[in-house]
């Protein structure tokens, strides 16, 4: 087992809205990230991936508010830190963060060198601006982006290589732990290629340590990550290794997701689709049994009114899944259908 | 797996010859669709997919007689098209329909969910009809789509989610019935599950209705999975079409062999190895 670099104990987070309100949009998650490994989040929109990467960065600006929790980044647990603090001593040194869409909200007035010193600065006010260009001439001829995108305004840059030029802006200062929410959602296919490739050389490289994948696009996290963790309604309802999760879910909504998977290879076609009718519950008002009931089609009465409590399975006892069913009859029902 | 039935033998229902468009003129040229020629059948179920900029969205605007054919010709049931004036392209719109890739924008917000469904069956020459045997109807397209109408009655589109909306454009089509339905990237915007969900309503829908239905994607595993016919399209031109299984197992062109190894898959290694990072400024 590897040095752990990430690792949340139990965190639980909330949106207040306006009327008041409380949210319970991340609810008793636990997971860890080993030193050079990395982790893929999973679940449909809104069911709070990207709620939890800000909760884990400890970045809480309203309306989002801490609960309870440990956050622990190499041995320091920086859960209840001053967000400010949080900002210019924890965020682009410790974690680095690429926000769903962030290639799209670069300033066009500013050239990417600016970007740069901003990063730098925010950390220490004492750098020049020749040591910056310097050091950032050397980064980005290391990442495989020519020199000269420095000096670029960024609507200059086509798509594929704004999202580079946005992670080697975001790791310049060689951060722990790497969250990337959906990088490569907005790209095509030819580009997509380009910046997972980068995200692994960077791992490789070791100019990041562990990385933390959000999307919702299955067969891209079965191939970039080492596990994947599935969310829904605020809680990880299961996680392993990318294999075991893809070939062989446990949970009823990872094994729904996981049956609807696509790709151009022999079988897809004609093959059945699972799908999962239903909308996820309100999180206002979370449901008192299992979160998923309402939709699972295997779901017994006392599912209704016995929230479950995560369980461990697996070879080592490394899977962990979410549900009141026991592993063999949930793979016996599968089996029979 | 469940077998198809094999729809590429039926007659014909839309063809284009030599359909070209082009955007600009002389150094600012554009040709946008390049000199294409196609042969939908009645039935198939035909995806055209290409990468962003290959003129999937000029050519099926032309389909839909949104935009104006630079060269060339689209035949509609074997004969020329003519919309050569409001009537007849009104008569056009009831044989071919859209969904578009924004379930968001393709509702009238002030209009309620009941007087979309009302506006289609008075399209079908029901205007006059009982007002119980419309809510019928409305009640059948929408239990089709796994909607409850008795829900819907009374809300606006705003109150429903992405997945429901474009459940509801498919009930609008079930109810229009038309000859064709050009579905325009409909499930880019919904998540994995809700996809699911509404691929299988579309393959219900050319099963039940028996209409050609165009589906236009840059996801070619989902073009895969759903269509009986796949055109590839690359700069405003087919580079390759066929049956899914020849295109997708076997494909010829350059083209559609880098667009399929570019694709993660899950039974197969995705070579990164290879990958040459686009420096070009």
């Amino acid at each position: 087992m590897g040095k752990v670099i990430l690792e949340v104990k139990n965190l639980k987070t909330k949106y207040i809205t306006r009327f008041h309100e409380d949210v319970y949009s991340v609810d008793g998650v636990s997971l860890k990230i080993e030193e050079g490994k990395s982790l893929g989040i999973a679940g449909e929109s809104g069911c709070g991936k990207s709620t939890l990467a800000l909760s884990m960065m400890g970045y809480y600006f309203p309306p989002l508010h801490y609960t309870s929790g440990d956050i622990i980044i190499d041995g320091v647990n920086i859960s209840g830190m001053d967000p400010d603090k949080v900002r210019t001593t924890i965020l682009g040194s410790e974690i680095a963060y690429i926000p769903q869409a962030a290639m799209n909200a670069l300033n066009p007035t500013m050239k990417i060198i600016r970007f740069i010193e901003d990063v730098i600065h925010a950390h220490d006010k004492s750098v020049s601006k020749q040591e910056i260009r310097s050091r950032a001439e050397a980064y980005f001829k290391e990442v495989g982006l020519p020199p000269e995108v420095l000096d670029r305004h960024a609507v200059e840059l086509s798509g594929g290589m704004k999202q580079r030029t946005v992670i080697a802006v975001s790791t310049i200062l060689s951060p722990k732990v790497l969250i990337a929410d959906e990088p490569s959602s907005a790209l095509d296919v030819t580009s997509q290629k380009m910046v997972i490739k980068m995200m692994k050389d960077l791992m490789k490289n070791g100019h990041i340590r562990a990385m933390m994948f959000i999307t919702h696009e299955l067969p891209l996290l079965y191939n970039v990550t080492d596990d994947i963790a599935v969310m829904y309604a605020g809680q990880l309802v299961e996680y392993g290794s990318a294999h075991e999760m893809v070939f062989d879910p446990i949970h009823p909504y990872s094994h729904g997701l996981m049956g609807s998977i696509l790709v151009p290879e022999e079988g897809t076609r004609g093959a059945n689709l699972t799908a999962i009718p239903g909308t996820p519950p309100n999180l206002k008002k979370p449901p008192v049994g299992c979160r998923f009931a309402e939709r699972c089609k295997y779901a017994k009465p006392q599912c209704f009114y016995t929230a479950p409590a995560e369980r461990m399975f697996g070879e080592n006892g490394t899977r962990m899944y979410r549900c009141l069913m026991d592993e063999e009859e949930l793979r016996e029902v599968y089996a029979n259908e | 797996m469940s077998e198809r039935k094999d729809y590429t033998n039926g007659p014909l229902c839309l063809s284009g010859r030599n359909l070209t468009r082009v955007f600009g003129t002389g150094a600012k040229q554009n040709v946008a669709v390049d000199h294409v020629n196609f042969d939908f059948h009645e039935g198939e179920f035909v995806s055209i997919v290409g990468e962003s900029g290959s003129g999937k969205t000029t050519l099926s605007k032309m389909l839909l007689g949104l935009l104006n054919i630079s060269e060339g010709e689209i035949l509609y049931q074997g004969k020329p098209r003519d919309i050569s004036n409001r009537k007849k392209l009104n008569e056009y719109w009831k044989g071919i329909q859209p969904i578009f890739q924004d379930p968001f924008s393709s509702y009238n917000i002030f209009h309620k969910i009941d007087a979309v469904l009302l506006d289609c069956i008075a399209m079908r020459g029901g205007k006059h009809l009982p007002y119980e045997k419309k809510v019928e109807m409305m009640t059948e397209a929408c239990s089709f789509v796994n909607l409850k109408f008795a829900e819907l009655t009374n809300k606006y589109p705003f109150e429903l989610s992405g997945g429901q909306m474009q459940r509801l454009m498919i009930a609008r089509i079930f109810l229009l019935k038309p000859k064709i339905l050009l579905a325009d990237e409909p499930t880019s915007m919904v998540d994995a599950c809700s996809r699911a969900t509404i691929l299988d309503m579309l393959l219900n829908l050319r099963d039940e209705t028996g209409m050609t239905i165009i589906f236009i994607t840059h996801d070619i595993g989902l073009a895969y999975y759903i269509s009986d016919t796949i055109y590839i399209m690359e700069h405003g031109k087919f580079v390759e079409s066929g049956k899914a299984d020849e295109v997708i197992l076997n494909p010829q062109a350059a083209y559609t062999k880098r667009l399929i190894s570019d694709v993660p898959k899950i039974h197969e290694e995705w070579d990164l190895s290879t990958v040459e990072m686009n420096n070009t400024l």
